[in-house]
């Protein structure tokens, strides 16, 4: 990581952050090493290539069964059509399922010969520029063979800068390659305990060819010390991205986790499926905060990601609380329900969503709250906004089981349109099957009004600021809920995401 | 600093004319007043001069300074120093007042290529241009304009017209739904603010906002044209006759 030498930090990153980050630097796990290896990986899916990505992990025999058996599984089912998404029929034979990036000779060499506009968003990120290189996937000169373009350091560095300290609490944070190597008997018991292999097409496929993502286990009674967090970075072409992620955490403990996720632009649509699963013991809490910037494809429509994933916590303990929170800007196609199955008499779970549809965006989101426990009580805060030609779908489950006693909802359902020729639509499911629980839903739809513009032009703002001030207003309630470092981040991606949706 | 000349102003979408050639000079440091009966066109005359959608300019021109400006977006009006206070200031939830307003100050900052006020230089600002304005702390995180009293959002505009310093100020019935001391706060933070390099056009009803702020010059309005100029006994002559003598006199 020699090219990180000169790099500028980032504000808050500190040295030893960056020493970190340059020692593990070869051992990246997106950055294979020569060209030659692509020709292990044909294009296409195939039980050799699930033995492949295996092999290349390391993996003992029982993670290969695991998924050669979700492999089986999946031959056997149907992709979903039930969303309000459209989108040319996926050729699963079609992509690179382990794969390094296309040729370095294709790659740009230097910031002269990145898109301008990716540049430009990453200076309005507050991104230095020596970063802007490497997360738009420049090369770092021959003989500087450096691997991580995905500036994915934070993840890389928080995990390593602070393992000793992390180790001292007990908490074990690692990528999930790494955890079935060192701690399989905890991988064992909870992978695959929560979204089950046969759960969903998409999550099925991840099964069988998840290639990294995040682990976390924090122990009984234990506060995590520092919040763990994760950039994922979309890199190669023609190329599905399927990370795993798995949290633990034990009885009593409480951890704040952040994803990040970013993608450089492309003509071709990109496929990614995660699985993210989190178990929650008795009085447990997960904070699990997201925000998703991945390309969504260009004006016309062209390229983007289409983000097909699974989330979902089971409160398995009596008093767990999950919170989910997530700012989606995204994805020219998003399929996404975080999910909370309220297990454990007296949990909670919480979901506070922002979901941006802008230009040919499509975005079907919600969630599911299944109440099963006793004086289980769930929110469901979600403001959509819809711009340009986009839909965005608000899809909600929520389900009181027999045995949810006195259980408790509150949803607050609320769209914003920007312009004409964009659509908000909410589909709530509700299911109640004891007497006791009460479910209420709240939903708005409001357009952006000529008259706030107007003000907050006179006032000297431009059009887009103004258009990004009142949209972050409405989404303030979800804004608050995201900790402080990401809360600025998505006011900024907010902006950005809606540039050019008005005028 | 203002100079506006035979403008005319129909309406985009329906064919209706509203100004009917208007012809209006500010000097620079100067207060001028309009006074008019409703529907007359005042506040039509600050929201094209504002840059304001929906609005068609048949002929005439307005300049600030010297510039033309109808062709100008609003928000470079805005940095070139025209500031209009709103006689129905906008709500926008869910944004904080200050937030709106240092947002605000910044875009004008940075549309001129100033620097941006640090968060701490513009609170100092803000805390103390709020305070003689009796704008507390709390009434400066609630959102803008929401849940307001009438009182308070006019005080409000005076608040971002002190923040932003702008040169031409244009008041459009600020004083209406005020009661007596509201009016007399708000024409204080008025007349704190005038000065030799800045002038204003206060829009007007009554003539009790003019005791606060004493005009220069004032105007009447009617059916789209400026039908009486002269100084501030012409308004003390509305407060007594009302408008049917001066339109009767001008017919
Ligand atoms: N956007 C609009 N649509 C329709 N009529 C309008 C519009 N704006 C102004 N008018 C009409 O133009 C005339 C002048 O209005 P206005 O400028 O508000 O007067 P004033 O402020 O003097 O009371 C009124 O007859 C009003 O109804
Ligand atoms: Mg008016």
């Amino acid at each position: 990581m020699a090219a990180l030498d000169d790099v500028q930090v980032k504000e808050g990153v500190d040295q030893e952050t960056v020493e970190a980050v340059q020692s593990v630097g070869g051992k990246y796990k997106y950055g294979f090493e020569t060209d030659i290896e692509i020709e292990y990986a044909p294009k296409g899916l195939n039980e050799d290539i699930v033995r492949l990505i295996s092999e290349k992990n390391n993996e003992p025999e029982w993670m290969l069964e695991w998924r050669l058996s979700a492999y089986r599984r999946w031959l056997q089912m149907e992709e979903p059509d039930w969303a309000m998404v459209d989108y040319p029929e996926i050729d699963f034979q079609d992509q690179y399922y382990y794969a390094r990036p296309k040729s370095m000779a294709e790659k740009p060499k230097s910031l002269d010969e990145v898109d301008p506009k990716l540049l430009e968003t990453y200076a309005k990120l507050g991104i230095p520029l020596k970063e802007q290189a490497l997360l738009a996937g420049v090369e770092a000169p021959e003989g500087d063979r450096r691997v991580a373009v995905d500036a994915v350091f934070d993840s890389v560095s928080v995990g390593t800068t602070f393992k000793d300290e992390l180790a001292k609490a007990g908490v074990i944070f690692c990528s999930i390659s790494e955890a079935i190597q060192d701690h399989p008997e905890l991988v064992k018991k909870y992978l695959g305990s929560v979204v089950p292999q046969s759960d969903n097409y998409y999550a099925t496929l991840n099964s069988a060819v998840f290639s990294d993502g995040s682990f976390v286990y924090i122990p009984e009674g234990t506060k995590c010390p520092m919040e763990l967090s994760t950039y994922f970075r979309i890199n190669a072409e023609n190329t599905g991205q399927f990370e795993r992620t798995l949290i633990i955490a034990d009885k009593g403990a409480y951890v704040s986790y952040l994803e990040g996720c970013t993608a450089p632009q492309r003509d071709i649509a990109q496929l990614h499926a995660a699985v993210v699963e989190l178990v929650l013991l008795e009085d447990a809490e997960i904070k699990y905060s997201t925000v998703q910037n991945w390309f969504p494809g260009d004006e016309e429509g062209k390229g983007g990601i289409y983000n097909f994933v699974t989330k979902r916590a089971d409160c398995r303990g009596d008093r767990s609380k999950v919170m989910w929170t997530q700012v989606e800007t995204g994805s020219a196609v998003t399929w996404k329900y975080p999910s909370c199955i309220l297990r454990g008499d007296d949990s909670q779970g919480e979901f506070y969503s922002i979901a941006i549809a802008n230009n040919m965006q499509q975005a079907d989101t919600g969630t599911k709250m299944i109440h099963l426990g006793k004086n289980t009580k769930s929110r469901i805060v979600s403001k959509g906004i819809s711009a340009g030609k986009a839909q965005n779908t608000y899809r909600g489950l929520v389900s009181m089981h027999p045995k949810a006693q006195n259980g408790r909802n509150y949803t607050q359902c609320d769209s914003l349109l920007i312009g004409d020729k964009c659509g908000a639509h909410t589909v709530p499911y509700i299911e109640v099957k004891n007497n006791s629980a009460r479910v209420e839903h709240e939903a708005t739809t409001s357009k952006v009004d000529d008259e706030q513009l107007f003000y907050c032009r006179q006032r000297g703002m431009d059009e887009e600021e103004a258009v990004a001030l009142v949209v972050n207003g409405f989404c303030k309630d979800v804004l608050q809920a995201l900790p402080m470092e990401f809360a600025m981040e998505a006011q900024a991606l907010v902006a950005i995401s809606l540039e050019g949706s008005v005028g | 600093m203002l100079e506006i000349k035979n403008l005319h102003v129909g309406l985009e979408e329906e064919d209706k004319q509203i100004l009917k050639g208007v012809n209006l000079t500010v000097e620079t440091g100067k207060v001028h007043a309009i006074m008019g009966p409703n529907g007359s066109g005042k506040s039509t005359l600050s929201y094209v001069l504002s840059g304001k959608d929906g609005y068609e300019v048949t002929d005439g021109t307005a300049e600030l300074e010297g510039t033309d400006i109808l062709d100008m977006e609003p928000e470079e009006r805005a940095a070139a120093g025209l500031f209009l206070a709103f006689q129905y200031p906008v709500e926008i939830p869910g944004v904080g007042n200050m937030t709106f307003l240092r947002t605000a100050v910044n875009a004008q900052r940075k549309a001129r290529g100033e620097e941006e006020l640090s968060a701490a230089e513009f609170l100092k600002v803000v805390r103390e241009k709020a305070k003689s304005l009796k704008i507390d702390a709390d009434m400066l995180k609630r959102p803008v304009n929401v849940g307001f009293s009438g009182g308070e959002k006019k005080r409000n505009e005076i608040l971002q017209m002190a923040m932003l310093e702008p040169k031409m100020c244009i008041l459009d019935e600020t004083d209406s739904g005020l009661d007596v001391d509201a009016m007399k706060l708000v024409a204080e933070g008025v007349n704190a603010l005038r000065d030799a390099g800045r002038s204003f056009l206060v829009i007007t009803h009554y003539q009790r906002l003019l005791d606060h702020i004493k005009p220069d010059v004032v105007h009447i309005m009617a059916d789209g044209k400026i039908v009486k100029t002269g100084g501030p006994e012409l308004a003390l002559e509305v407060e007594n006759n009302g408008y049917a003598d001066i339109l009767a006199e001008v017919a």
